[in-house]
Formats: C-alpha cells, sequence, structure tokens
C-alpha cells in the first residue's frame, strides 16, 4: 500500500514538472516569437503574424526551445540565417553605436542644460 | 543674438529631421534579407520526393557543379509562372537543379510536375518549411545559386523571369 502511494505521488509530481516546464517553454517561445520581425509582412513581429513564414519560424523556434537551446542562441540562429534585421532588438556593434549611444547622450546633455538653468536661477 | 542662435539650432535640426525623412520616403519599405558574403549551404537531412527515404545534403551536393536551389510549392501561383524559365535552365548541362518542396500535399506537388514537367534533378521534401529557413527563405518562390565550393553565391526572391534567367546563366557559365 505504502509503495503504491509513493507511487503515486511520484506519478502526479513527474506530471506536475513536466506541465511546469510546458508553460516555462511556451512563455519562453512567447517572448522570443514577439522580439522577431516578420520580414514578409512589415510591421508585425512573427508572435503577431499568420503568414506561412511566421508559422514556420514558430515552429522552429518550438523545436530549438524542445531541444534544448537557449533564448540567445536561437537569436544568433536566426540573425545568421537572416541578418540583424529580423530581431526587434538591434545588438551592440559599431553599426548601432549610435543608436544606443545617442539617446543616453542627449539624456546626458538636457540634463547639464537643465542643471545650470536651476543653478543659475538660485 | 542668444535667441537667434537658438532659432538657428532648431531650424537645422528640423531641416535635417525632414531631409532624413524625406529621403525615407522614397526608401522600398520591403526588406530582402542579403547574402552574406559566399554563405555555406546548410546541412540538413530531408525526404527524397520520388524515393520516399531521407537522405542528406552531402550527399545531394556531391558532385563539382553548380546546383540550382529553387523552393517551390503545387499551391504557389508564381511557381507555375517561373516554370517554363525552370525547364529551360534543367537543359544546362553545367547545372543541376534541386526543387525544395515547400509545406505542400505530396499528391498537388506530385501533380504539379506531371502536368508542368519535371525540370528538377531532385527534388527533397519540406514538410515544415525547416530546410528553407536553414536556406534563409522566407518565402515561395526562392531560387539560390550553389558553386562548385558549396557556397551559396545568388539569391533570387520571387518568381523567376526572363532577366533572372540571363543572369543564372551568367553566374554559371
Amino acid at each position: 500500500m505504502k509503495i503504491l502511494k509513493i507511487f503515486i505521488i511520484v506519478f502526479l509530481s513527474s506530471g506536475f514538472f513536466e506541465l511546469k516546464s510546458d508553460e516555462k517553454n511556451s512563455e519562453l517561445a512567447s517572448k522570443i516569437l514577439k522580439n522577431v520581425r516578420c520580414l514578409i509582412c512589415q510591421g508585425q513581429s512573427v508572435y503577431d503574424s499568420e503568414s506561412e513564414f511566421a508559422s514556420t519560424i514558430k515552429l522552429i523556434v518550438n523545436k530549438k526551445i524542445n531541444e534544448g537551446f537557449k533564448e540567445d542562441s536561437i537569436y544568433e540562429f536566426l540573425r545568421e540565417k537572416y541578418g540583424d534585421w529580423i530581431i526587434y532588438e538591434p545588438k551592440l556593434t559599431k553599426n548601432t553605436y549610435i543608436l544606443w549611444l545617442l539617446p543616453l547622450l542627449l539624456f546626458l546633455i538636457g540634463g547639464a542644460i537643465i542643471y545650470k538653468n536651476l543653478k543659475i536661477k538660485k | 543674438m542668444k535667441n537667434k542662435l537658438t532659432l538657428l539650432i532648431i531650424i537645422t535640426l528640423l531641416g535635417f529631421c525632414f531631409i532624413v525623412f524625406y529621403k525615407g520616403l522614397n526608401n522600398s519599405n520591403f526588406y530582402t534579407p542579403e547574402i552574406v558574403s559566399k554563405k555555406n549551404i546548410p546541412s540538413f537531412e530531408a525526404k527524397d520526393f520520388n524515393l520516399n527515404i531521407f537522405i542528406n545534403s552531402k550527399k545531394i551536393f556531391e558532385e563539382d557543379i553548380f546546383y540550382i536551389v529553387n523552393i517551390w510549392a503545387s499551391w504557389c501561383v508564381p511557381c507555375i509562372e517561373e516554370h517554363p524559365f525552370l525547364m529551360t535552365l534543367s537543359k544546362n548541362k553545367s547545372v543541376k537543379l534541386i526543387g525544395l518542396n515547400y509545406r505542400d500535399k505530396l499528391n498537388n506537388a506530385k501533380k504539379f510536375i506531371n502536368e508542368l514537367g519535371n525540370p528538377y534533378s531532385q527534388i527533397i521534401i519540406d514538410k515544415d518549411g525547416s530546410v528553407s529557413i536553414e536556406f534563409g527563405a522566407y518565402g515561395v518562390p526562392e531560387t539560390f545559386v550553389v558553386d562548385k565550393n558549396k557556397k551559396i553565391v545568388k539569391k533570387f526572391v520571387g518568381p523567376i523571369n526572363e532577366e533572372i534567367l540571363s543572369e543564372i546563366e551568367l553566374i554559371i557559365k
């Protein structure tokens, strides 16, 4: 009887963990797909698109997640096949320095101007 | 003087933004992935259309000749349009045409080939589209030129026309 109880607990908990892992995988897939651009339906992410291309990418991403690929390696795979454009968030490279650093620079300049004006008023 | 300078800076900035956006209006809003300097053909395993067995990409591209990889489907209307050009290309002995049947029903695909002719040396089935993704394709029809070193040297998005056919013939010459 005791063995049966243990067996039932182990069986149910394994199902629970499997469910948890499926949930985790599906969350990761959604996160990735929302950050992948649909190349044939401009302005839409693969997550939102129903096109042939998007459904194939969804399939590939799910397959890669189930195979144990990490988020970054899936992005890297898609970048290698389609270039940087396919990912919404661009990587920090020499081509994107301005894109990443300009807002920070503008923020610093703006902050300095405000600080200077406040000092003058005082 | 200070106000004039501020106004000048604002006008210059606005003018700069206007020029950038105006130039952007003339750009195409359709993105075509570029071929990054001679990419290697992907390694994959897929089912053969006629033999119904799995074959490796190394076996498909084993000869030291040019290969044309054409992604097609029976449900794709532009594929019908480009088919006569593929038939012309298949007569060229210095090249082998590999057909990649993209997300298609086998019976429909067979009917398509029986009706329009078979320009391909070998057809592989890409049931879920994963092989096409490995090639970096995003739709049908799409055509890749693979050189003798097994590198993709050119990619054509959309149906082959007379102009593209001449370009391919020039590459494989």
